[in-house]
């Protein structure tokens, strides 16, 4: 258990996020109270009654033994530094002492600041769960509630849940505090997932969503036509599609294949323009960020105004389960491909392809 | 807990009342039989018979012999009796709670009289294979029944033979590829359009019927947006298939131009009205635009729900679509009633026989005990204790009618409990497991939850506004647990017979167990 002690600082204070120092000291002075620890404690109180079969190694202090000794465990301590007040690079430092000890399960408590920081040591190799405690949780890897990330870590690791890649997502805080949204994509952690516990959607198993990525899949596959070239955007959507039709594709980057071959991996904005030079017809596969409903401009910016331009609007298939499009909660998808014209042209309704012969028809904005 | 036997109300409010289901660790009939036992001795057959028929088997082809017995449990008829009342005992059912928390599956009271009439002899003593001189009376009261549906809904004709709503949503599908085929068109028009809130049989069975299919989510009021639609449309466009009103209780008010728009596009408008019971007499599936319809006569005609059949989905069309209904119809030429199976460009068979005859008996009966004022009379009653729940439940903490907000709705309510789970982690569902320990239920919604944390409620006529307050207090008091002791709700229930299910087989086409057969084959890893 890694504890961001900082992480909602800024929240209820109205400062909208907690990075920085500054802030930090902003949101003591206007009267915010630390939650973090006690969020952790929550979650971990649904594990008490596994005590005898856990052992819970977590940092000193504020950053987790207080929470995991408040919940009614004896921790373990990992020996690593902390800065007072706490930095992202102890939460780093922790993750990295962490990631040699041969884990089941990591979990943190934080916002999307605290996952970019444990995405940036761990990456997919070992399972996390996010405790919300943040001020904006845009990133897929958190569970809805506490006591939600104690069930769900709970169901894990009595073996009874699968993994899935979910979206580390953040926005520019000082972007934000102007009133820009302006959200990246900074990559995917590997959690257990149950749907109820992560997006307060109730599907007990992964088995519908893993049904609906075949169904996307077969639908895909039997459009696909010799001699034309498919550009695949990021994310764990499109990577799933790709793999079951036969593909190798990578998770963040934007490939392209012709007659099931692959023509162009992690390709660039200049790679794709070079394709489309080849006057071949073309279609361009994208999904949604989890979470966000972007689906051009944030992480794919490879796929540029002058690609789509080139490409048009009619051979843009956009792919998605039901689960993540409800998650949506009926905001529109967006785009924000930093070019006026093109984000008009791409606005209105768009089939998205949700199952196999299977399509929603849904807003776009920009 | 007061003592709901001494005094029945405290301070005007209902008290909840204590409810302990039985508990018989019943196994399953496979499970209970033992070789050798019997329920019946059948007595041995005539000697005349037996020298005039000789040996039964003669003549079945022997691809359709069994080779082996079937493997039946044997049992006597008490065990058998013992069995079935056990199971019915470890129920929650229709018959023994404030059934409203159902929602879509409008629980209404089944008349018994109604069942009496089911049970004459002159019933069941019919053969659906009889000649038809010999069976007048009940052709005449197919007939006469569809005389009355089709001046609820305005259609020219219709069939009884669905099954149940999804055979007839099926056979509308299959209209309406039959329609397209007979114009050469089918091979273009493969699309069918329908929304997220429509039953989801009504995108399933035109899947099954081979159609792609596009859905149309609601925008802020409750239904879609006319831009949504027309941006469906297409030269591919076979028809709309949609509930109206949607099973948040919201009626689209823009449901004609919606019909209009399809048949610009050149398809068809079918309406699953699934959700009649607030409309009956007040709208009709004709002047909204509509080319076909269905009723479920176990919702808005008041027959009992069968669990998957016996029941009706009766099957409504205008007269163009006549040539493609299923057969045989049932006729009358002025002295008899006959079964025509003169229909030119029909379907085919949805199902054996013409429909399930003590179902359209039974709401033959129920019509014609109501009348043409009685039946609409039943639909405001129903939107009127509708909006009355309405009222009640949005007064309890954490509750919430997403969609459409401030306004009235027709017969039901999806609700939300998003802000319930938000602040005590309680989710929905385990919100309907503690009602079951003061004797209610509720249902939460179809996959996926579009509405997050759903509880739909359909407290149809039947219910009295005494009956409603007390399953609201029931729900309210749930609902203050939840703030109160989370722990407390999330452990339920209490006093149920099974306390949790384990709905992970339930998702998965490896576990699930729909037969004994395959219960042995995949959870007793038998091979059978």
């Amino acid at each position: 258990m890694i504890v961001n002690p900082i992480a909602g600082l800024g929240g209820r204070v109205g400062l909208k996020g907690s990075d920085g120092l500054e802030i930090q000291q902003r949101a003591i002075e206007l009267g915010a109270i630390p939650r973090a620890s006690d969020r952790a404690s929550e979650a971990l109180k649904y594990l008490i009654r596994m005590r005898f079969d856990l052992d819970i190694l977590t940092c000193p202090g504020s950053m987790g033994e207080i929470a995991v000794t408040q919940a009614g465990f004896r921790p373990h301590l990992v020996d690593a530094y902390q800065a007072k007040p706490t930095t992202a690079a102890d939460t780093r430092r922790a993750a990295n002492e962490m990631l040699q000890k041969d884990l089941a399960l990591l979990m943190f408590t934080g916002g999307d600041g605290t996952a970019r920081d444990i995405y940036s040591i761990c990456g997919t190799e070992i399972p996390v769960i996010g405790i919300p405690a943040g001020v904006k949780i845009q990133s897929a890897v958190y569970a809805i509630h506490p006591r939600a990330a104690g069930e769900l870590a709970a169901t894990y690791l009595q073996s009874k849940a699968e993994t899935i890649l979910a979206e580390v997502v953040d926005l520019d805080e000082e972007a934000y505090r102007q009133g820009r949204i302006s959200p990246r994509l900074y990559g995917y952690l590997k959690i257990p997932y149950i749907k109820r516990y992560i997006q307060g959607v109730k599907v007990s198993s992964t088995t519908v969503s893993s049904a609906c990525l075949k169904g996307i899949a077969e639908d895909i596959s039997e459009r696909m036509e010799p001699g034309t070239i498919y550009i695949f955007g990021p994310g764990s959507t499109t990577q799933a599609i790709a793999t079951h039709l036969g593909m190798d594709k990578n998770l963040l980057g934007v490939d392209a294949y012709a007659d099931g071959k692959c023509i162009a991996s992690d390709a660039n904005e200049s790679v794709l323009l070079a394709i489309l030079a080849s006057n071949q017809p073309v279609k361009i596969i994208l999904t949604p960020i989890g979470g966000q409903g972007c689906i051009l401009g944030r992480g794919n910016q490879q796929i540029s105004p002058n690609v789509i331009r080139k490409v048009g609007k009619g051979d843009i298939l956009v792919v998605c389960t039901k689960e993540k499009l409800d998650a949506f909660k009926g905001r529109p998808l967006w785009v924000d491909t930093g070019d006026d014209e093109v984000d008009k042209t791409l606005c209105g309704y768009l089939p998205i392809i949700t199952g196999y012969k299977e399509y929603v028809m849904y807003k776009v904005a920009s | 807990m007061k003592n709901i036997t001494a005094e029945r109300f405290t301070d005007g409010k209902p008290n909840l009342r204590r409810f302990h289901q039985a508990c018989w660790d019943e196994p399953i009939i496979f499970e209970l039989g033992q070789p050798g036992q019997r329920g019946i001795l059948v007595p041995e057959v005539d000697e005349g018979i037996k020298s005039e028929v000789r040996d039964p088997f003669t003549g079945i082809p022997d691809s359709l012999l069994r080779k082996n017995r079937p493997q039946l449990p044997e049992m006597s008829q008490p065990a058998v009796l013992r069995h079935y009342v056990h199971i019915s005992q470890e129920t929650l059912g229709v018959d023994c709670n404030i059934d409203v928390g159902q929602g879509t599956c409008t629980m209404k009271y089944s008349p018994k009289i109604n069942d009496q009439l089911a049970r004459m002899p002159e019933l069941t003593e019919l053969h659906p294979l009889q000649d038809e001189t010999t069976v007048q009376g009940i052709l005449e009261i197919f007939w006469r029944f569809e005389q009355i549906l089709k001046d609820i809904s305005g259609l020219d004709r219709f069939t009884m033979q669905p099954g149940a709503g999804s055979a007839a949503i099926y056979t509308n599908a299959s209209i309406i590829r039959a329609y397209h085929t007979s114009r050469g068109e089918i091979d273009k028009r493969d699309e069918i359009i329908t929304t997220i809130f429509s039953h989801p049989s009504d995108a399933a069975c035109a899947k099954v019927a081979g159609f792609k299919v596009i859905t149309l989510y609601p925008n802020e009021d409750g239904y879609p947006d006319i831009e949504a639609l027309k941006a469906a449309i297409s030269d591919r466009t076979a028809g709309l298939l949609i509930t109206n009103p949607e099973d948040t209780g919201i009626y689209n008010p823009k449901i004609a131009e919606f019909t209009r728009i399809i048949h610009y596009a050149g398809g068809l408008c079918s309406y699953d009205q699934a959700n009649a019971n607030g409309i009956l007499g007040i709208t009709r599936a004709r002047e909204a635009g509509f080319d076909l319809c269905h009723f479920n006569l176990h919702k808005t005609f008041s027959t009992p729900h069968g669990c998957g059949g016996p029941a009706v989905g009766a099957t409504g069309v205008t007269k163009e679509l006549i040539p493609f209904l299923p057969v045989p119809l049932v006729d009358f030429d002025g002295e008899k009633y006959y079964l025509n199976y003169d229909i030119p460009n029909s379907i085919g068979k949805i199902r054996p026989f013409y429909g399930v005859a003590p179902a359209v008996l039974k709401a033959y009966a129920w019509v014609m005990a109501l009348g043409a004022e009685g039946l609409r009379e039943a639909a405001e009653i129903a939107v009127l204790n509708n909006n009355y729940l309405l009222k009640k439940i949005l007064s309890i903490r954490g509750a919430s009618a997403p969609y459409a907000e401030g306004k009235r709705r027709i017969e039901q309510v999806r609700y939300s409990w998003e802000k319930l789970y938000e602040e005590t982690g309680v989710h929905s569902d385990e919100l309907g497991i503690r009602a079951a320990d003061f004797g209610v239920h509720y249902w939460t919604s179809h996959h996926p939850y579009v509405v997050s944390e759903p509880c739909t409620l359909e407290p149809t006529e039947s219910y009295s506004k005494e009956e409603l307050d007390e399953y609201a207090a029931i729900i309210e008091n749930v609902a203050n647990e939840a703030y109160a002791d989370p722990e407390l709700v999330k452990n339920a229930p209490y006093n149920s017979t099974v306390h949790t299910i384990d709905h992970h087989p339930l998702d998965d086409p490896e576990q699930w167990c729909i037969t004994w057969r395959a219960y042995k084959r995949k959870a007793q890893k038998i091979p059978v």
